[in-house]
């Protein structure tokens, strides 16, 4: 049963990354990128990590998909209909698929030594606890770190007067 | 049959090689930025694998799911940020295109 979900979910994970990296329509793309998550979100609710699964779909769903749709909106362009990839494609593709033949040999030939098929989780009070107490200075950097990070957002995005006046393209 | 660990890690890196290759691929930025995503949730996925599975062990499910939880943090951090930066380079340029964007070149 448990193999029967993890292959729906892997499934629609492997292929809505796919078409994440092969569409031609960015908005295609993101939601693609959505459906991939979602089914992410899935496998860590096989995983018994349901607080992990709730803030997946979250954050990303609720927040980051929504933001890239945004600017999307925002720096409308003709060339987003048509995104082509760069003209050194099949060097990427060889990088990662020896990438990918390395991790996968690496990781059944390691399996025999990890002889667990036990899947086990841990309630939300055990995580909360371990986040506050074991890791709490590291949770504080972490809010810190969102903080920089978004009054440098608008910083960066805020347009000054006369500073970005179009340049001829070289 | 139950799932086992080794499917997991080989789905999780299955999963980052298609980011992989969406980063060296693509023209544009923001699709760029969407492979970085999937790259970051295959290394999410590997985690929670490995502390459910409890693999090993130092690792603790505690730590392995905080981890992912800084993770996810500082991927929303970064989304914003680079998005800041593709919104500047469209206003200035009218281009995301990372190969067109080459002010450093001398």
């Amino acid at each position: 049963m448990s193999l029967f979900v993890f292959y729906a979910l892997g499934a629609l994970t492997l292929l809505a990354a796919v078409g994440v990296v092969t569409t031609r329509s960015v908005v295609y793309a993101a939601l693609f990128l959505l459906a991939s998550l979602i089914g992410v979100a899935g496998l860590f609710v096989l995983l018994y990590a349901e607080f992990l699964a709730l803030v997946q779909i979250l954050i990303y769903g609720g927040a980051i998909i929504i933001v890239i749709l945004f600017a999307l909106m925002l720096t409308r362009n003709t060339d987003y209909q048509t995104a082509t990839e760069h003209r050194r494609w099949p060097f990427a593709a060889l990088v990662s698929g020896g990438l990918l033949a390395l991790m996968v040999t690496a990781a059944i030939g390691d399996s025999e030594r990890y002889n667990s098929n036990e899947r086990v989780g841990i309630d939300i009070t055990t995580l909360g606890a371990g986040l506050f107490e074991q890791w709490a200075v590291p949770f504080e950097i972490a809010s810190v770190l969102l903080l920089v990070a978004l009054i440098g957002a608008i910083v960066i995005a805020r347009s000054s007067d006369g500073e970005d006046q179009p340049e001829g393209k070289s | 049959m139950s799932v086992e660990l080794v499917d997991l890690q080989v789905l999780s890196a299955v999963l980052f090689c298609l980011g992989l290759y969406g980063v060296l691929a693509r023209r544009s930025a923001v699709m760029v930025l969407m492979a970085i995503e999937l790259m970051l949730n295959a290394v999410n996925l590997n985690l929670v694998a490995i502390g459910a599975f409890g693999a090993f062990r130092d690792v603790s499910i505690v730590t392995s799911q905080v981890i992912v939880i800084f993770v996810i943090t500082v991927a929303a951090a970064e989304v914003g940020l680079a998005l800041a930066i593709i919104m500047r380079l469209f206003r200035r340029h009218g281009s995301v295109n990372v190969d067109e964007i080459d002010l450093l070149k001398g």
